[in-house]
């Protein structure tokens, strides 16, 4: 017994020890937890920061009406024009190879830019104007690099003649970098400089919107019936053990699902987002129903009493008071639930959506690809340049995900209601 | 035999009172050898309790004593439970209320209830009230809806309160406020039959002493069970009273009989504070 309160027993101190020890050690965790998460996004956006800004190229172009015939735009050959147009910058260069590396410093895309120019002003046909011109990925990267230390990465992908040349155009300030545009506004390519995240940006925007409209009215509707009308009996456990085992299935398999029924035996497209909304929404279907019963458990009992006690059928207790209380709690379980479909790669993989799309989806049935398997293809592409369009994609969906929890967070606040 | 689905046109205007004695005696409420069991535990056994109308009853007895289960058999509440089991017979209005062919919902709205903790609907105060109107189409006609929304509140004794404020939500109010915010809701269908679940045991003497004063003022429209667990509550307001102890009705009787001169030992004890 302690004879008055100041004394520190040996027991209290004990006491004391054990309770600053465990204060310390969640600390820790909690440290080492953030410094992981840090350490992820701050990699990811340093590297994915470059694809936000292309290198482009200026060079005077003689556009020779020898070549260009005004009566037939479309077939003159932009591609030599070019061409021409860096061989009398750099007429020092004679070797075959070399030329081969010159006529490589601007991206495949500079023929069809300065055919689309001409297309809309014939009249340039005959002059020499100052064009603008995409650079070509080792390009953009060794001058994105060169900008940021100032020393530029000698790496095996460029040599020292290219070099030369790039600063030599350095110096005229034919070099420049700008934001790009071209990332978000189109779809995939082979060469990385080209390549944009629209196309899977619309497959992912079009396989979520499918797999709502199937599983939020299903779900909820399944979590209602099951809440609040289905008998409690032998069968009501086997499907409640039944969702909650689904939830827990690994989602490639519901792809296989997809890729034997939908496929093969209902013949729907493949690669659609039409078919890869419905595989996740199979996925998504047992996170909303349990998080929708959860929801509909969280209104207080009071409330459905209160409605029968006053004469209120089943139905109209569940429709006018518990539903609208439980709403906010299924709006939220069903965004966490589209949030994980959004992420999701492996069902999409098993149905076709990792396919090589470079045309902006226009419907839910024309072949797709969606963001989480866009960045599987990107980070799978040999050439260097795609790592930093990996990084600025995975930033996209990050944002995309930190969004839709957001407005989860947000809804559930606005519309939760005190008892 | 009065039908359970018509709900006729009620008379909402203040009726004179009515002494209790000069009523019919055949009671609203009878209850013949009920037995409720919830699953193989036995709540309630062979309960037989006659209610007369415009009294009010009280239920008393310690906690788990049954007499909320009874209570709750009343108006079918007990539906809601799987498990729970109800034997015997219940006549409201002389109609056997587990009767197959009986429909809760019209049998709710004559049997209404308060409960014991207030719960009013997270909605405005006004449609808390409305409501039970709007679900059975009482109604014609928005002037109507609203008059009688203000008479049920006028009666509750909440409309000096509440009147400019009608579109707060009904979770605003205070706890004596909500609760005679749900009488008010409960009163509005014009139902026989009001059964009352310990209404004042989340409420302070002040509030307390309000319900009991309103509860003394709807015998006169209404007939009232209530459960409570203030045996001077009992004493206050209620014309009969029935003692439960373990699942059995020991005994019931007026209520001043109970409290002066009771026949059986244990409501003795209970009523002096020896058990309970």
């Amino acid at each position: 017994m302690t004879k008055s309160f100041t004394e520190i027993t040996p027991a209290l101190k004990r006491r004391h020890a054990a309770e600053a020890r465990f204060q310390w050690i969640g600390r820790v965790a909690i440290v080492i937890a953030i410094g992981f998460l840090i350490t992820m996004v701050v990699s990811i956006a340093v590297i994915g920061a470059g694809a936000l800004r292309q290198s482009h190229i200026a060079l005077d172009v003689f556009l020779d009406p020898a070549e260009i015939n005004a009566e037939e735009i479309k077939n003159a050959d932009f591609g030599g024009v070019i061409k021409a147009a860096l061989r009398t910058k750099f007429s020092d260069v004679t070797k075959r190879r070399d030329k081969r590396k010159l006529y490589g410093l601007v991206s495949s895309e500079a023929a069809y830019t300065l055919r689309d120019m001409v297309l809309r002003n014939p009249s340039l046909i005959g002059t020499t104007p100052k064009i603008w011109f995409i650079a070509s990925d080792d390009i953009d990267i060794f001058f994105k690099s060169h900008n940021a230390s100032g020393g530029g990465e000698e790496t095996h992908r460029i040599s020292s003649k290219e070099v030369a040349w790039i600063n030599e155009f350095k110096k005229a300030g034919d070099i420049e970098t700008r934001f790009n545009s071209r990332f978000f506004l189109s779809g995939d390519s082979r060469e990385p400089e080209l390549a944009g995240i629209l196309s899977a940006l619309a497959g992912s925007a079009f396989s979520l919107a499918v797999c709502f409209a199937l599983s939020f009215p299903v779900g909820i509707m399944a979590a209602i019936y099951l809440e609040e009308f289905a008998p409690k009996n032998r069968w009501s456990d086997l499907i409640e053990v039944n969702i909650n085992n689904l939830a827990a299935v690994p989602s490639i398999v519901f792809g296989l699902l997809g890729l034997a029924v939908l496929l093969n035996t209902f013949g729907l497209p493949r690669s659609s987002p039409l078919v890869g909304g419905i595989v996740l929404a199979l996925m998504t279907l047992p996170t909303i129903i349990i998080a929708s019963r959860a929801a509909l458990r969280a209104v207080p009992p009071s409330i459905r009493e209160a409605a029968l006690g006053l004469g209120a059928s089943q139905i109209q207790a569940t429709f006018h008071h518990v539903a609208p209380l439980a709403l906010p709690g299924m709006l939220t379980g069903a965004i966490v639930g589209m949030a994980r479909a959004l992420g999701e790669t492996a069902p999409l993989l098993m149905i076709g959506m990792v396919a090589f799309i470079v045309d902006v989806p226009k419907s839910i049935v024309a072949p797709a690809t969606a963001l989480p398997v866009q960045i599987f293809l990107w980070a799978d592409s040999p050439e260097r340049a795609f790592l930093e369009k990996t990084c600025a994609a995975i930033i996209v969906l990050l944002t995309f995900l930190v969004v839709m929890n957001l407005a989860a967070v947000l809804l559930r606040r606005k519309f939760e209601r005190r008892f | 035999m009065l039908s359970m689905n018509a709900i006729q046109d009620p008379v909402y205007r203040d009726e004179p009172a009515v002494e209790a004695d000069q009523r019919d005696v055949q009671p609203v409420i009878s209850a013949n050898n009920v037995t409720v069991s919830y699953g193989d535990k036995v709540a309630l056994s062979n309960v037989s309790l006659h209610a007369p109308a415009n009294q009010v009853t009280s239920l008393i007895g310690p906690s788990g004593c049954g007499k909320t289960t009874f209570l709750r058999c009343l108006n079918r509440m007990n539906d809601l439970i799987d498990i729970c089991r109800v034997e015997g017979e219940i006549l409201v209005a002389g109609q056997d209320i587990y009767d197959p062919a009986v429909d809760v919902v019209s049998l709710r709205a004559h049997v209404g209830m308060v409960f014991q903790k207030a719960n009013p609907f997270p909605k405005s105060i006004f449609d808390n009230v409305a409501y039970g109107l709007r679900i059975h189409e009482m109604t014609t006609s928005k002037t109507e809806l609203q008059d009688r929304v203000e008479f049920s509140l006028k009666r509750a004794g909440l409309w000096d309160e509440v009147s400019d404020r009608l579109n707060d939500s009904g979770t605003s109010l205070s706890g004596g406020q909500q609760q005679r915010l749900c009488i008010a809701r409960t009163i509005a269908v014009e139902p026989q039959v009001i059964l009352m679940d310990e209404p004042c045991s989340a409420l302070d003497p002040v509030a307390t002493a309000r319900i009991e004063e309103l509860i003394d003022e709807l015998r006169k429209k209404f007939t009232i069970i209530i459960v409570t667990h203030s045996m001077h509550q009992a004493a206050r307001i209620s014309q009969r009273t029935a003692f439960f102890h373990m699942g059995e009705l020991v005994e019931h009787g007026e209520t001043e009989q109970i409290f002066t001169t009771p026949k059986d030992t244990r409501t003795e004890s209970y009523i002096t504070g020896r058990i309970g």
